[in-house]
């Protein structure tokens, strides 16, 4: 009998969503107080801008992993952006084209994963690991081993720049829009509901009159869209359009999502949870910088972070179900 | 709105945005190369040099050994100097991997940063939010844009080190023949410019009996430096000489002719480290090869730094400062500083070099 309680009341404690906001406030507030110079505005600008790409990328991905799919190609697809950037940019074409013509294009290219995962039904971890490969080359097709830097500065100004006087990064207005827009379809639309039940059970989710295959075509525009939106500002934080541009990122936006605490099984996480993700990895990672702490050291964090992603979550589903 | 709709309607939204023309490059040509508008500060040739300045070294990349000679040098510069050293990097060379870096070396409000750049640009913001936090920023190796820096620390002039490689490799080839290029990495600023300057060179009517075959890439990679060297003799089979100028690529391609049976066949000459290339000199793998004294980069780039960050310099021309045990020095047009003529090594000095 008490057995059974202290079962029930650490399985109130066991929701990984509440732990992961818990422990990254924990972390904010230590590293504040102990990191010299973490808690200044400047630094807050910083990091925000270290995490942008992360950040906007983990949320589709979120939704695209809820429904029990993957999408590997969103650091190249931000590449093959970049690259287009740099090769219209040089063809002399208005800015002002270019953008909207980047997020097209990865809208087009979310679109290609959607198709050979929806319609031809192979599955999303082949696919995109092949688009993967397919979206970096072409993008050194296009753009070779050459970097395009002379973006306009008013554009380049803008996203490193702060909102007035404020420390608040005007990035940051990108990164709360965004959120907001795929945290209300998640957890307070039809489709987000959708979301879960095709990742809790595709079936299932049939027979009560949901759509998978568009669903999740969609759901893939929407990555690709953002990835393309991540090359445009990546490329205009750095000034420097390159193929090799977000090179690796995919796996730092799968492991904020999954920190997050949603299921890479499917069916399982909330947005919340996938923002402290994405705040608890950069903010770690620019504490430690600034604690002289080595690269080497950084990236054994990382990967310990990865797998406590992966067994936290799992241990708290069994102590509920216990 | 079906799929087809949405489509239509974004392609229309491009078309039409295109139409009513904007912001292009030759628009804006110009405007983003504006000088540095540090003119207001004055130099004075007698101010002090400062105790106890931080200068921090941000390399391309961590555990190359060519770096850590480099560095070697720079910490003992900013040991004489009485200087806090600090030593920080990424592991992998890619473009935007020093930002967070020099974001960090910003917050511990360093005095001095050393870097050489992996992207001339993509370093520019955070390096210009740094000047304006009065840190003085030194490029050593690969250079910055001109307007993100305060002083660049050359090795030698890139026209100097183009002209010995080809030199050497004629030597090598005795006037005519097939060579190739083993280069670092295809973006690495200073790699291209002395290739730029090698094929200048090789265009001029007393080589022309020289043919520049290819140009390889091995990321300063060691092993895809071999793999890209074997791949090299394969496709060639008259090559006669193999340029690297790039110390990961030049040890790597030795050691596999040495083991090779092109060996005696194939020279290999370009940019290397003298400890590294000892025994290739030793068993005749090389002949002749260059470089100039990597610690004194590191050192020369704490005394630009420290007569920077005192006041001694600006970093505009002609002015001038004392480089420790290595003399006076004269900054050049644009904030350059030459450290001197690359040495060429061969059986007979090698053993004289310890680095």
């Amino acid at each position: 009998m008490s057995a059974e309680l202290t079962a029930t009341r650490v399985a109130r404690f066991a929701n990984w969503n509440v732990a992961i906001i818990a422990i990254t406030v924990v972390v904010l507030i230590v590293a504040a107080a102990t990191v010299d110079n973490f808690g200044t505005s400047q630094n807050f600008g910083f990091l925000v801008l270290d995490v942008l790409p992360i950040a906007i990328i983990a949320l589709p991905m979120t939704l695209v992993i809820v429904t029990g799919e993957i999408d590997l190609s969103v650091a190249s697809t931000l590449g093959l952006s970049s690259a287009v950037m740099g090769y219209l940019w040089n063809a002399n074409q208005p800015i002002e084209t270019i953008i909207p013509l980047c997020l097209l294009l990865g809208a087009v290219l979310g679109a290609v994963n959607g198709f050979f995962v929806t319609v031809l039904g192979l599955p999303s971890l082949a696919v995109t690991i092949g688009t993967l490969a397919l979206y970096r080359g072409l993008a050194f097709v296009v753009l070779g081993d050459s970097a395009v830097a002379d973006f306009p500065s008013a554009y380049t100004d803008w996203v490193t720049g702060t909102i007035g006087g404020t420390p608040f990064p005007n990035v940051l207005i990108i990164i709360v829009v965004l959120a907001v827009v795929f945290g209300v379809i998640l957890h307070a639309t039809p489709i987000g509901r959708a979301v879960f039940a095709v990742g809790a059970s595709e079936q299932a989710a049939r027979f009560a009159g949901v759509r998978p295959g568009r669903l999740k075509f969609w759901l893939y525009v929407a990555g690709g869209l953002v990835s393309g939106l991540a090359g445009v500002l990546w490329t205009l934080r750095y000034s420097s359009a390159r193929a090799d541009n977000g090179a690796g990122l995919e796996l730092a936006v799968v492991a904020a999502v999954l920190l997050g605490g949603v299921s890479i099984f499917g069916g399982k996480g909330a947005l919340a949870g996938v923002v402290a993700g994405v705040v608890l990895l950069g903010s770690l990672q620019n504490a430690l910088r600034l604690s002289d702490v080595s690269n080497e050291a950084l990236n054994v964090v990382t990967g310990v972070l990865l797998i406590a992603s992966v067994l936290g979550p799992n241990l708290a589903n069994r102590l509920r179900r216990n | 709105m079906t799929k087809r709709k949405n489509l239509a309607v974004m392609a229309v939204l491009a078309l039409a945005l295109s139409a009513c023309g904007g912001t292009t490059k030759s628009s804006t040509e110009g405007q983003n190369t504006a000088a540095p508008t540090n003119t207001s500060a004055k130099a004075d040739p007698n101010a002090p040099l400062k105790e106890g300045l931080k200068i921090a070294y941000l390399p391309k990349q961590l555990n190359n050994p060519y770096t850590d000679v480099e560095v070697g040098g720079g910490k003992v510069a900013v040991g004489e100097l009485k200087g806090e050293y600090k030593l920080v990097g990424p592991n992998d060379a890619s473009a935007s991997s020093q930002v967070s870096y020099i974001n960090t070396l910003i917050q511990q409000q360093q005095n001095v940063i050393v870097v050489a750049a992996n992207d001339p640009n993509a370093v520019c913001p955070s390096l210009n939010q740094a000047r304006k936090a009065g840190i003085k920023v030194v490029t050593f190796d690969s250079d910055a844009a001109k307007t993100c820096r305060d002083a660049f620390i050359n090795q030698a002039t890139t026209q100097g080190i183009g002209e010995s490689l080809v030199k050497m490799a004629s030597e090598l080839a005795g006037g005519s023949g097939e060579i190739a290029i083993l280069s670092a990495t295809p973006n690495a600023t200073n790699q291209n410019s002395w290739i730029e300057v090698m094929k200048t060179e090789l265009a001029k009517p007393e080589n022309a009996k020289l043919k520049l075959v290819k140009i390889a890439y091995g990321n300063d990679d060691d092993q895809k430096s071999f793999t890209e060297a074997q791949g090299l003799l394969q496709s060639y089979p008259n090559l006669k000489v193999i340029v690297s100028p790039t110390t990961v690529g030049i040890a790597a391609a030795s050691r596999y002719v040495s083991a090779s049976n092109y060996k005696g066949k194939v020279a290999i000459t370009g940019l290397g480290l003298p400890n590294q290339m000892r025994k290739f000199v030793k068993d005749g793998t090389v002949k002749k090869f260059a470089l100039w004294n990597p610690a004194d980069i590191g050192y020369l780039a704490a005394y630009a730094g420290a007569s920077l960050s005192s006041g001694q310099i600006t970093g505009a021309e002609g002015e001038k400062f004392k480089a420790g045990k290595l003399g006076e020095y004269t900054v050049g047009a644009d904030g350059e500083i030459v450290l001197g003529p690359p040495t060429e090594f061969t059986a007979a000095n090698i053993d004289k070099f310890n680095f």
